[in-house]
């Protein structure tokens, strides 16, 4: 594992309104995750996990301090720049799956490649190469409905894997799944991370999925309450 | 057009609403097809009015006749190159709903002033030899031809409500010396006409020596106005005083009659459109209401704002020109049959200004209909519509 810090987060805090009221849910947090970590992200309900995931991952922007991923100041790119960021940088793998329903497993892993300028048979050379990564060779023109919770979960890791993005971020990638189909996508994130020297921020409830990560931290009211190696 | 499985995948998502939005834009733009034939038919003489041509009627109304003699006057009068004179027959072929729009004119001087009437020069011999000769529209003689088995050579009675019965017969009796065809395109192909000076000899006495209205052919189209001045200050004050106007503006005048067609179409067109925007809005709402974590996924892998916008509208736009086109295409492919009802619109074709407004209002539909939730879509916040999940 590099020693390198790929994540450098500095004194973010994040306030969301409802109405009149302000909850403060990241208030002054500091983070670091080193190139080729695997790192889980536990805590309560409403303890600021997946907002911090979401901080991490471009999609929301933070009320102050700095979000470092790999050495670009994301809390500083617009909109634009952002989207382009997260197309290179990051695959997202979701609790749901969030598959196309209309698309099959091959078109859905697809997607990410279409923002590339690569050609359409590069880019089906790319889909087989991260189906048959996550054991779903033959299973390239199923529709999502045809599919286990797995299998999705599977084309889920696929679509997020398919442009060698630098971070993987999982928000309860085990959530919606039974015990053995979820070990199957611990097993596969692991792979990912021990063979494929993916980074991995993994948000999870799961104190059974945290242990397969390299490190475990607790966040509990926005603050980041203990630190856990594996 | 590599994200064109991915626009049209999500038509495919609710299939029976698709297709019934589908279907609500096909006929709208089928009658909107239709409405352009009918509006042709009744305009059809406006747009292919000659500019160097006038039309001489009475001054009072287009039903009071003038006399025949104006020929030789109008035809002395400076500017004026040739005049042919036509006459409303009103003829009725056995039933009175096979009503065909009849003239008598003197062949020469007709055929020289429209020469968008097409006549092979055999057929002109024959009917100049025939003195109740009648030269028929490609249109209407083979529509008899195949209801009545009519054909070149027949003896074809009419009856008129106008003229009443010829003088010592009890119908008037036209032989079929040839066809005429339409050298323009709109151009009428549907009249029977026969020759002036049978119906001068067969009429009633006391109608004898009038004529209907009196075709003018101007040498320069640009003194048309000035000339249409002159003609009118030579019957100044007489009991027949005249009207000219451009062939134009007296086709568009007849028209009006039965209605200012252009506003009628539009008006129809209008609340239709205005109907199928609505329902293809809501469809398209409801589409990406439906999408909002999948748009927050696609936001998540980097798709930009621009491009997300892009694709709700591609998607808009493709149900729209699918719709509007596939009903474009059957209204235009009916009109190639002819007229479905010939004796009341002669004239039936989509004006291919008309085909490509269509396309620019589907174009047009797709782009409105998609505006609102393109523009939704483009600013969801990916959080948001993260946070739907679970």
């Amino acid at each position: 594992m590099s020693t390198e810090s790929l994540i450098q987060i500095k004194n973010v805090s994040r306030t969301f309104r409802r109405g009149a009221e302000e909850i403060h849910v990241l208030s002054g947090l500091n983070l670091e995750v080193k190139a080729g970590e695997f790192l889980a992200l536990m805590g309560p309900s409403g303890s600021g996990k997946s907002t911090l995931l979401n901080l991490i991952g471009g999609l929301d922007r933070a009320d102050q301090g700095s979000v470092q991923i790999g050495g670009d100041r994301i809390d500083q790119l617009n909109d634009r720049q952002l989207a382009a960021w997260r197309a290179r940088h990051v695959g997202f793998v979701f609790q749901f799956y969030n598959l196309m329903p209309a698309l099959n497993a091959a078109r859905n892993v697809e997607l990410p490649l279409l923002l590339t300028h690569i050609s359409k048979r590069e880019r089906m050379a790319h889909v087989e190469i991260a189906l048959g990564g996550v054991g779903l060779s033959h299973r390239l023109t199923h529709y999502p409905r045809t599919l286990s919770g797995g299998e999705q979960q599977r084309v889920g890791i696929a679509r997020a894997i398919v442009t060698d993005p630098t971070l993987l971020l999982c928000d309860e990638p085990t959530g919606d799944l039974d015990r053995k189909s979820g070990d199957e996508i611990l097993s596969l994130l692991q792979t990912l991370n021990r063979e494929h020297g993916k980074t991995i921020v993994m948000v999870t409830h799961d104190p059974h999925a945290s242990a397969r990560a390299s490190r475990t931290v607790h966040l509990d009211k926005g603050q980041l309450s203990t630190e856990a190696p594996a | 057009m590599k994200f064109f499985a991915l626009v049209f995948s999500n038509l495919k998502r609710r299939k029976l609403r698709t297709i019934l939005t589908l279907l609500s834009i096909f006929v709208a733009f089928l009658l909107f097809g239709f409405l352009c034939a009918i509006k042709e038919a009744f305009l059809a003489g406006v747009s292919i009015a000659g500019a160097d041509r006038l039309i001489v009627r009475h001054k009072v109304s287009l039903i009071q006749p003038l006399p025949q003699s104006y020929e030789a006057k109008i035809e002395a009068l400076p500017g004026v190159d040739a005049v042919a004179a036509l006459t409303w027959f009103g003829g009725i072929y056995q039933d009175p709903k096979d009503f065909i729009a009849t003239f008598p004119v003197d062949p020469d001087k007709y055929l020289d002033m429209y020469p968008e009437i097409v006549v092979a020069p055999d057929v002109l011999t024959k009917w100049k030899q025939t003195r109740n000769g009648a030269i028929v529209g490609k249109t209407t003689f083979d529509r008899f031809a195949k209801s009545q088995g009519w054909k070149i050579g027949d003896r074809i009675p009419f009856t008129s409500p106008i003229w009443g019965q010829p003088e010592g017969q009890a119908q008037w009796e036209f032989e079929i010396v040839g066809v005429y065809t339409a050298g323009k395109k709109g151009a009428d192909d549907t009249s029977f006409i026969f020759r002036y000076d049978y119906f001068e000899e067969a009429r009633a006495p006391e109608r004898k020596g009038t004529i209907g209205w009196f075709g003018v052919r101007v040498k320069d189209a640009a003194q048309a106005a000035e000339v249409a001045s002159r003609i009118d200050a030579q019957f100044a004050n007489s009991p027949h005083e005249t009207k000219a106007e451009a062939e134009g503006a007296f086709a568009a005048g007849f028209a009006s009659q039965v209605g200012d067609i252009g506003r009628i179409v539009a008006g129809v067109v209008g609340a239709v459109f205005f109907t199928i925007l609505l329902v293809a809005g809501n469809t398209m709402g409801q589409s990406v209401r439906e999408r909002t974590e999948e748009i927050g996924v696609l936001k998540a892998m980097g798709y930009p704002n621009g491009l997300v916008l892009t694709l709700v509208l591609l998607e808009s736009c493709l149900l729209a020109l699918l719709g509007g086109l596939s009903g474009l295409g059957l209204a235009w492919l009916v009109t190639l049959g002819g007229s479905p009802v010939p004796q009341m619109l002669p004239v039936f074709v989509i004006p291919h200004r008309d085909l490509a407004l269509g396309g620019v209002f589907a174009l047009g539909l797709g782009l409105l209909a998609g505006a609102i939730p393109a523009i939704q879509a483009m600013r969801l916040q990916i959080a948001v519509a993260l946070r739907k999940l679970g």
